[in-house]
């Protein structure tokens, strides 16, 4: 019992980052029918923003700046990496998207992969090929709770990452923007016709998405202090998964669907070898999409309305 | 000064002329109506004016100002309010969403409001809602609010777009076809509702249809459209005696 708990916290934890991740691309998705797969290096570069913002904040500090709690320069790092990261994302919609939202859908989904690659070499250009630690912010504190063990990161994650998941909710179902990015997931014939800009709620989108990518890598850091150029890929696609798993544009589904990625994930290692980990795994995940074609909370949705 | 006032519009598909020298002068409080055989043009004009098109020639002023080169999203927020032939609605949100989000542009909370839930927000968003709740109560469908509109009768979905259109404060209402596939209950009704609403918002009304009855008994402008040419306009008496419409819809042995 003690061990199925304890792997179901690692699992929460897990999850949390397909889940933040697979949020983005979800939305993406939602209304512009393509897949932003340079979000796995979004991802990427939130991590490091979060570790130049947090470094110069420490530095900061140091120097006498100003006086800052280690636990108030970890909450202006996710802040700050998060408004920054947005930027990030819509400049990809920017150069990448919003000029090909016509073309060929398969020039649209090459576009995401070209700038995955031009941000992991343009990083390796910047930055050098060495791995950089994240700079320990909180130190871990660890709980008993009768045998099972708990830290005050992995607490941490789970409740920043439901909290951001939520504020999306709400924010999708309860404000203008978000009902026209809602709109905009069945046309884009009518939504501008009600006075929605369509090239401002697209660049929401990408913003919203890369912003919690950014909150994600800046989670993913705290737990696993090493960056490396390259550290967006394999999660991106599995993020990527539980976001089709989810249902196109639903932000229960893709958070939910991060979850249980999670578990499935942590509770096939439990029980067979590591190495048979992402094999098992993923066949679990082909046998439910089988079963759920458009996922657990997807519309069966046909062609875009036409006028 | 007119209220819509289009000059010498002409619009071509590559080397297809769609809409040639097209000129309309329209005032608030009047209705207006495009008739024509399929394929006449008549939807297209609607897409040139709402900006969907960019016409290749002419000029389209609404009280006064150009629309010529403004995005769809400015014209709209403008004052032109549309409905659809093949009604466009997005199928899984509900009736009182589709309202709701046809009031995007007159909101002027930002982002920050929409996500820390400020006072303007819970206020204009609950001022949205009265009023999205009073024009669904207008088209006699507040019932139906909260349910998503795929459920819906089709004669209801009508007046979902209807009452969408009318949420932006239009000062022209575009209605393609109306009554489309309806049932003479709800042809009754739905004449109802627009005579209604030309006489309580105080709008003018433009409208596509092909059915007789109701341009005839609805407009007191009528313009008849064919291979994108207005042929004739006039009043409903004018155009029912007009040779030239006649032929248009019955074929030159009936006129002779």
């Amino acid at each position: 019992m003690a061990v199925f708990l304890q792997n179901l916290i690692n699992a929460l934890q897990w999850g949390s980052f397909y889940a933040l991740i697979a949020l983005g691309y979800s939305m993406v998705y939602s209304i512009l029918m393509l897949f932003n797969f340079a979000h796995g290096d979004i991802f990427m570069v939130g991590a490091y923003i979060g570790f130049g913002v947090s470094t110069a904040l420490v530095a900061l500090t140091a120097m006498g700046a100003f006086a800052l709690p280690n636990w108030l320069i970890l909450v202006l790092t996710i802040l700050f990496s998060m408004f920054l990261t947005s930027f990030v994302g819509m400049i990809v919609e920017r150069v990448g998207y919003r000029p090909l939202r016509d073309a060929p859908r398969a020039s649209a989904a090459i576009t995401g992969l070209m700038i995955g690659i031009i941000l992991e070499t343009g990083n390796l250009a910047l930055l050098g090929a060495q791995r950089i630690s994240f700079p320990p912010l909180i130190r871990t504190a660890t709980y008993d709770l009768g045998g099972v063990y708990v830290t005050n990161k992995k607490i941490m994650i789970v409740v920043v990452s439901l909290g951001l998941a939520l504020a999306l909710h709400q924010f999708i179902r309860r404000t203008r923007w978000g009902m026209a990015i809602r709109a905009m997931a069945f046309d884009y014939v009518v939504v501008p016709l009600m006075g929605v800009p369509l090239n401002k709620m697209a660049a929401l989108t990408f913003g919203l998405g890369s912003a919690l990518a950014a909150a994600a890598g800046i989670l993913f850091g705290v737990a696993y202090p090493v960056l490396d150029p390259y550290m967006g890929i394999l999660i991106g696609w599995k993020a990527f998964v539980a976001a089709i798993l989810g249902g196109r544009g639903s932000i229960l589904g893709a958070t939910l669907a991060g979850f249980l990625m999670g578990f499935i994930e942590i509770f096939v290692a439990m029980v067979f070898p590591s190495t048979l980990r992402d094999l098992i795994a993923y066949s679990i995940i082909l046998l439910i999409l089988v079963f759920r074609p458009h996922g657990f909370f997807g519309e069966p949705y046909s062609a875009r309305l036409r006028l | 000064m007119p209220l819509l006032q289009i000059q010498k519009m002409t619009h071509y598909f590559g080397g297809l002329r769609a809409v040639y020298d097209y000129n309309l002068a329209m005032e608030t409080g009047q209705v207006c109506g495009l008739i024509g055989p399929n394929g006449a043009g008549k939807t297209t004009i609607f897409n040139l004016i709402t900006g969907i098109y960019r016409a290749t020639e002419g000029k389209i002023f609404l009280e006064g100002s150009e629309l010529n080169g403004l995005a769809p999203h400015e014209i709209a927020a403008r004052g032109l309010g549309r409905t659809f032939q093949n009604l466009l609605l997005w199928r899984h949100m509900t009736v009182l969403e589709h309202v709701k989000m046809a009031r995007y542009s007159k909101i002027s909370y930002g982002l920050f409001g929409a996500f820390f839930g400020t006072a303007q927000r819970h206020r204009e968003e609950a001022a949205i809602e009265a009023k999205a709740l009073g024009l669904l109560g207008m088209m006699g469908i507040k019932h139906c609010a909260d349910q998503v509109v795929v459920n819906l009768p089709y004669g209801v979905q009508r007046r979902v777009e209807m009452a969408r259109a009318l949420a932006m404060d239009p000062k022209i209402l575009f209605l393609d076809e109306p009554t489309a596939g309806m049932n003479p209950e709800e042809l009754a009704q739905m004449m109802e509702i627009i005579r209604q609403v030309r006489d309580e918002l105080g709008l003018a009304i433009f409208l596509i249809e092909h059915r007789m009855k109701v341009v005839m008994e609805l407009c007191e402008h009528i313009q008849t459209l064919v291979f994108g040419e207005v042929i004739a306009e006039g009043t409903p008496n004018e155009i029912q005696n007009n040779p030239k419409v006649i032929e248009a819809y019955l074929g030159k042995e009936a006129v002779e």
